[in-house]
This record gives structure tokens, C-alpha cells and sequence, in this order.
């Protein structure tokens, strides 16, 4: 977890190399993501007090673009292709299956902090449609059924038996 | 000396001054244009395009919001036609399932029974939560540019976009203010903060998924 210090820090650090204006908004918050992997709600406010905008502005941006996160991502982010060659796959089965076995919606991040759920558009591999990426790593030809078996080391990695 | 503008509303002749809206210059010859996001303290939004008149020059009609739209030298308006009615019509079942929970009531029940719309038209092909707000930012704007508190803002995007409070602006301001259960059109937010002190519906609902 990131704490409320080190937010301030890296969103001082981040305020200084900027302009007071308020083009600024979309990149600030790009660039505390990029650094904290999501936006904090205490960053949020920074950015308000130092473009000097309410802050129901900010949110209204930030709420906005679907690239903005506002809970940090699980440890095994787990991302679902629904581009067309996956989703004419059966890519939204696979979806629900997930949501199933982790017990968490799209957007979200389950409680304990293990997994996180994101849907994106293609990843450049259609061939092997359709297809999930847990963390760093593709899993091809998808079934529901598969990805029981397939979460079943990320689930028992939390006890240290994850082996790769 | 201000300039005065001569134009014509529904065949009457009106004189309206320069940077007037034909909203206000048909306001002030007693025509009356419907509105649903418009309010006179605030600045032009032409979000809901329930005012849509018909502005007529040089021989072309076009349609425009007339709430933001500024008054010219000659120019011949219809705020009433077969076409103006038919886009109300249009607009008002368009708002009408978002309002289904609570029913279609107050101002827009009254445009829905002026311009004879079928208010459950579209009720099979709604997908979103029927959240009472029409989204006209009427609460918003007023929180903002006459309140000067921005304690409501608007977050999200399409289907899912809500007003919300921010619990720290809010909880400095609202209890005293509360201007806004005044403005909103269809009675949302008086209705969910339930005369309670303090605004239910917070950005931090928004955030995980509640509303
Ligand atoms: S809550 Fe009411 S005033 Fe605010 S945007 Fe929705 S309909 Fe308009
Ligand atoms: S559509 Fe899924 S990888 Fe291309
Ligand atoms: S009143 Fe003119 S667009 Fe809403």
C-alpha cells in the first residue's frame, strides 16, 4: 500500500516540473499514475490546490478517461482481450468466468489486493483468440472451463507455491 | 446606447438589445420557449435542446437552441412547428426512462403531456439505472457559478455519468446552502439526501461501484 506521505512526495515531485496551468490537468494525472499506479484521492486533491481548480473538476476529468485508475491494481492484474477476433471467440464467457472465480467486476480489484480485472481491445496476438494476460503472461485458446485451472497458482502463490 | 435589434417570434414583431439570447428576447415579449437546463443566473449550456426554435434567414431554416443562441438583425423565429414539436416530443421520451423509478413527474411530466409523448417508448431499449438525473448540470453550475462552493460535480462518462458531492466541500457548505434542491428539475436531489444534513450520494459511492 501506498501511504499518504508517500503520495504527497512523489505528487510534490511530480507538481514541480509543471506549470501552474490548467492544461496541465490530463498530464499531471498521467504522469502521478504512471509513478503510483493509480490516482490516491489525497494526489487528487494536490493537483486541485496546485492548478488552483475545485475539485469536483478534477474529478470530472479524471472520471472520465477509462485510462484513470482509483484503487491500485491487484498483484496479478489480469487483463481479458475483447477485440474483435477474441470477442468473436467467446472473449465475454471468459470474462464472466473470471469475474466468477476471483469474485470481483471488471474495473475492479479484489479485496486482498491478489487480482484486479481489466478489460482491454486487441493485444496483438488474434491467432491464439481467445485470449487473457495475467500479469506478463499470455494464456492462449481460453476456455471457461480453463480458467479455473488456470488462476489455480496465482491463488496458491499468496502461500509461496507459485513456480516459474 | 445599446443597440437595439429588431427580429420577428412566431409573426410578432420584437425588439430585443444586442448579445441577448432569443430565449430572452421571446421571454420578454411574453412567448414562451420550455426549458429544461437553462437557468437565468447561469451561463448558456445547450445541453438538453428542449428550447430548439426555428430561426429562419435569407430563405434557409435551421434549428437552434435558443437558449444560447444570440439574437440578429432579422432574423424570423418559430417556436412553435411541426417540426419543433416533433424534436420536443423526441427529447422528452428520450429523458422519460431515466425517471422511471420514481415515475415522470413535475416539469417534464407537464412538456410530456404539452407535446403528447409517450414516456415509455423507449423503456424496452433502456440499458442504464434509472438515476432521476437528466443530467442538465443545473445543480453543478449553480454550485459553482453562483455559490462559488463546488461541493457537486458531474464524474463519469456516458451511461455512467452522475452527479456527486464531495464529502469535504460538501460537508462545509451544503448544510447551510441546499440551493440546489431548488434548481433540479426533476426533484433528484432533494429527494435522495432526504432532507438529511448531509448529501448521500458522494464521490466515494462513485468510486466503488455503489451508485
Ligand atoms: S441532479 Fe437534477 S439539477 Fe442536477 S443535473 Fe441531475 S437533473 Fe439536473
Ligand atoms: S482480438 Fe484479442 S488479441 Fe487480437
Ligand atoms: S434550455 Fe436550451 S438547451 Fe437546455
Amino acid at each position: 500500500m501506498i501511504t499518504e506521505e508517500q503520495t504527497s512526495q512523489a505528487v510534490a515531485e511530480i507538481l514541480s516540473s509543471h506549470k501552474k496551468e490548467k492544461k496541465n490537468l490530463i498530464p499531471l494525472l498521467q504522469e502521478v499514475q504512471i509513478r503510483l499506479g493509480y490516482l490516491p484521492r489525497k494526489a487528487m486533491q494536490e493537483i486541485a490546490s496546485f492548478l488552483e481548480v475545485p475539485g469536483v473538476e478534477v474529478w470530472g476529468v479524471a472520471t472520465f478517461y477509462d485510462q484513470f485508475r482509483f484503487v491500485p491494481l491487484g498483484k496479478y492484474h489480469t487483463r481479458v482481450c475483447m477485440g474483435t477476433a477474441c470477442h468473436l471467440a467467446g472473449g465475454k464467457l471468459i470474462l464472466e468466468a473470471l469475474e466468477r472465480e476471483l469474485d470481483i467486476k471488471v474495473g475492479e480489484t479484489a479485496e486482498d489486493g491478489n487480482f484486479s480485472l481489466e478489460r482491454v481491445a486487441c493485444i496483438g496476438c488474434c491467432m491464439l483468440a481467445p485470449v487473457i494476460v495475467i500479469k506478463d503472461k499470455i494464456y492462449p485458446k481460453m476456455t471457461p472451463f480453463k480458467v479455473e485451472e488456470t488462476l489455480i497458482p496465482y491463488k496458491q502463490e499468496p502461500q509461496g507455491k507459485l513456480k516459474e | 446606447m445599446e443597440k437595439l435589434i429588431s427580429l420577428e417570434i412566431d409573426g410578432k414583431e420584437v425588439k430585443a438589445r444586442e448579445g441577448m439570447t432569443v430565449l430572452e428576447a421571446a421571454k420578454e415579449a411574453g412567448i414562451e420557449i420550455p426549458t429544461l437546463c437553462y437557468h437565468e443566473k447561469l451561463e448558456p449550456y445547450g445541453a438538453c435542446r428542449i428550447c430548439s426554435v426555428e430561426v429562419e434567414r435569407g430563405g434557409r431554416t435551421q434549428v437552434v437552441a435558443s437558449c444560447g443562441y444570440p439574437v440578429e438583425e432579422g432574423m424570423k423565429i418559430k417556436t412553435r412547428s411541426e417540426r419543433i414539436d416533433q424534436i420536443r416530443k423526441t427529447i422528452i421520451e428520450l429523458i422519460a426512462p431515466s425517471l422511471s423509478d420514481g415515475g415522470v413527474v413535475g416539469k417534464v411530466r407537464e412538456l410530456a403531456d404539452e407535446y403528447g409523448a409517450d414516456t415509455s417508448v423507449f423503456m424496452s431499449t433502456f440499458k442504464a439505472t434509472p438515476t432521476r438525473c437528466i443530467l442538465c448540470g443545473q445543480c453543478v453550475r449553480y454550485c459553482s457559478e453562483v455559490v462559488a462552493a463546488n461541493a457537486i460535480g458531474f464524474v463519469g462518462r456516458g451511461v455512467e455519468r452522475r452527479v456527486v458531492f464531495l464529502p469535504e466541500r460538501a460537508s462545509r457548505f451544503c448544510p447551510t446552502c441546499r440551493e440546489c434542491y431548488e434548481v433540479c428539475p426533476t426533484g433528484k436531489i432533494a429527494a435522495e439526501t432526504d432532507g438529511s444534513i448531509f448529501p448521500e450520494f458522494s464521490i466515494d459511492d462513485f468510486l466503488s461501484g455503489k451508485m
